[in-house]
């Protein structure tokens, strides 16, 4: 319960006596909504992508962290769960997919493949060291061969946490 | 009035192209007139790096291949490997082979099922309803090896250690409930109106063209071609067994799900008979681990989609001199543009999801 | 009709085929390629499906390696074609079969060896602006391969 509170924003706002009315920093509650919501996109490259979709099965049931809506556009995603080795001919659709995405934007890199080409880099001739290699900032790192559902989520708590740490930028 | 062709991009990242497939599809209207796989885009060079690892160090890429159903790929590899150096595992070791392999085939034509019916529009319920139960297999292999996806459970020479106390009863447990739970399946999709409608008559692949594309597996059987390794070339002690050879009559994408639903039911029936005639004795490999390699071998099995052959030539060192990998998913996406033409854009989406291929072992 | 006699009828057919390190092994030259496979297919041995084509590095040879099956008889043959490094070059089967198409792509792309006859020899794995066969044994990783640097 204690991830469910922090999420609904609770500590954020200040009570008034008398109801009717909350008071809340504007960063707050820009981080809160942001943090909320997080919308993948449902983009799967390997084996990693199979325990993402477990995550968002029943059993594991990603939507108790508002990102079980999963969207099949760039155009409407607000993270992005690299799920799978990254390939010499995936590379550029992938920072393609990524460009696309619209701001603010953030990167998960699922299983060893993603971080640093796993267990494939080392001998092949056709596997890129990762997400970072391709240019793509990575928020969160997520470790395993692949990475247990609850690790995936343990993920997503982390980048939320990273995302209510913000400042929020005025121009 | 002019007529002018569309070229329309699916993939790679598309939601029903199971994993990063690239389809190039030529459209007349909405009539497919061409349609050009693209793959390579998840080739991990598993070939080649087979060549500086020596078998024991090459299993868990084979989990890596086709990762739906990585036991089965495990015990291709290692049946292969068995084959080239002249070992036989021991009669308990066996069992249990036949056991995880065929868990892992029910998992995966959960999977497969779950993904066709969401790729036809039925969103969410029949993919979380296959996810649901695929889950409870995961925990039996979760318990047994450790590992929810890849297992690396199977060693040359027999396997990882023996089942865990209690397992078997998670077994017994999880045939009971499946068998109870396969009705609401068949109610929700089976006869579902809506559901034949969109994949009765649709992708018919004939007998024929079947066999002269290498198709395997269900996919043939849905052709109408009853040939299964395990009834036909029997390896490990599937001899042993009382099973059926499930087959379809016209051959169309509701037939390939049809075939999976029914296959379901004979793996089970296969897993009850291993289990309750599984013998004593020590199933762990008691053989050495730097091995010699000579000549060279051929073997294939019967894996959830096909046939999975390895083709291991050794040069009378440690490691492979060459190693290929005969992925069943490769023959079968590869009939896909002879299946396609002259249909409708929205049934590519149905015959693709029917073929119940996997990015991770075509492009290996 | 087992593996015995089915190469028996192929040996009176076509003098020369030898048989290799197993008795399921045969080896031809590249001129007798099509007739010995089109008799594998339609003659009365009916090997109706192309299992699999692959080839192995020898570095001096290059062996391009086919496995048949038949489901009429249920065996599976294995014929294997020497190529020498300079002329690598054998007669495509996409006539005969159609699972031939990607299977000689793949090889094409894997290890360069030439399907003469084949109707789209592209690249099937690898990006088509490559130069080098990835499963040569003489295959340099360095240089050949971009990789993007951090």
């Amino acid at each position: 319960m204690a991830v469910n509170e922090k999420i609904l924003g609770s500590e954020l706002i200040d009570k008034v006596p008398g109801g009717g009315f909350v008071l809340a920093k504007t960063e707050d509650l820009f981080n809160w909504a942001k943090s909320s919501s997080l919308w993948p996109l449902t983009f799967g490259l390997a084996c990693c992508a199979i325990e993402m979709m477990v995550t968002g099965g029943p059993h594991y049931d990603i939507d108790r962290f508002g990102s079980g809506v999963f969207r099949a556009s760039p155009r409407q995603c607000d993270v992005m769960i690299i799920s799978g080795t990254i390939c010499v001919k995936m590379q550029d659709s992938i920072k393609r997919l990524y460009d696309q995405m619209p701001e603010p934007k953030y990167v998960i890199a699922m299983g060893n493949c993603a971080i640093s080409g796993g267990i494939f880099y080392h001998d092949s001739y056709s596997v890129v060291k990762g997400a970072e290699a391709v240019g793509i900032p990575v928020d969160v790192f997520v470790a395993g061969c692949p990475p247990r559902p609850e690790n995936l989520l343990h993920g997503i708590i982390k980048l939320q946490e990273k995302i209510n740490s913000q400042k929020v930028k005025t121009a | 009035m002019d007529f002018q062709e569309l070229t329309i991009n699916m993939g790679p990242q598309h939601p029903s192209t199971h994993g990063v497939l690239f389809l190039q599809l030529k459209l007349d209207g909405e009539v497919i007139v061409d349609c050009q796989p693209h793959i390579g885009y998840l080739h991990r060079s598993i070939e080649k790096i087979a060549e500086s690892r020596s078998l024991v160090q090459f299993m868990p890429f084979t989990d890596r291949l086709d990762y739906i159903a990585s036991m089965n790929n495990n015990l291709g590899f290692c049946l292969a490997a068995e084959k080239l150096l002249g070992i036989t595992a021991s009669p308990r070791a066996q069992y249990l082979r036949v056991i995880v392999a065929e868990l892992n085939r029910v998992a995966s034509h959960l999977l497969a099922i779950g993904t066709f019916a969401q790729d036809l529009g039925a969103y969410a319920t029949p993919l979380f309803y296959a996810l649901r139960d695929r889950e409870k297999i995961i925990q039996i292999f979760d318990k047994i090896c450790g590992q929810r996806l890849t297992y690396n459970y199977l060693r040359i020479g027999g396997v990882a250690g023996d089942l865990p106390a209690g397992a078997d009863q998670l077994i017994k447990d999880f045939m009971a409930y499946q068998r109870r739970i396969l009705p609401e399946y068949h109610d929700l999709l089976t006869g579902n109106v809506i559901f034949c409608a969109r994949s009765k008559n649709i992708g018919v692949l004939p007998k024929e063209t079947a066999i002269n594309y290498g198709v395997t597996g269900p996919n043939l059987r849905a052709s109408g071609v009853a040939w299964d390794l395990r009834k036909d070339e029997p390896y490990l002690v599937y001899d042993k067994f009382d099973f059926n050879v499930v087959t379809g009559a016209n051959g169309d994408s509701w037939d390939r799900y049809d075939v999976r639903m029914r296959e379901i039911e004979e793996s089970l029936k296969i897993i009850e008979q291993a289990l309750g005639g599984l013998p004593e004795g020590d199933p762990v490999a008691k053989v050495n681990k730097v091995f010699r390699l000579n000549g060279e071998a051929y073997m294939r099995t019967e894996n959830p989609r096909g046939e999975l052959g390895f083709y291991i030539v050794g040069d009378g060192g440690p490691l492979p001199y060459r190693l290929k990998v005969r992925s069943p998913s490769f023959a079968n996406l590869s009939v896909l543009s002879a299946m396609i033409k002259g249909m409708n854009i929205s049934d590519a989406v149905c015959v693709l999801g029917s073929l119940d291929i996997v990015m991770g072992e075509i492009d290996r | 009709m087992d593996i015995t006699t089915i190469i028996h009828s192929l040996q009176a057919k076509f003098p020369g085929i030898v048989v290799g390190a197993s008795a399921d092994q045969l080896i031809i030259t590249k001129e007798v390629v099509k007739p010995v496979f089109e008799f594998l297919k339609n003659g009365p041995a009916a090997f109706t499906s192309l299992h699999s084509i692959t080839a192995v590095d020898r570095k001096d040879t290059v062996e391009v390696v086919y496995h048949v099956h038949s489901f009429a008889h249920r065996v599976m043959l294995t014929v294997k074609v020497i190529l020498g490094n300079d002329q690598l070059e054998v007669p495509s089967l996409t006539l005969l079969w159609g699972a031939a198409d990607w299977l000689e792509r793949e090889v094409f792309d894997l290890f360069g060896v030439r399907f003469e006859g084949h109707p789209d020899l592209r690249r099937i794995l690898n990006p088509d602006s490559w130069t080098a066969h990835p499963l040569r044994k003489d295959f340099q990783m360095d240089g050949i391969v971009p990789r993007p640097v951090k």
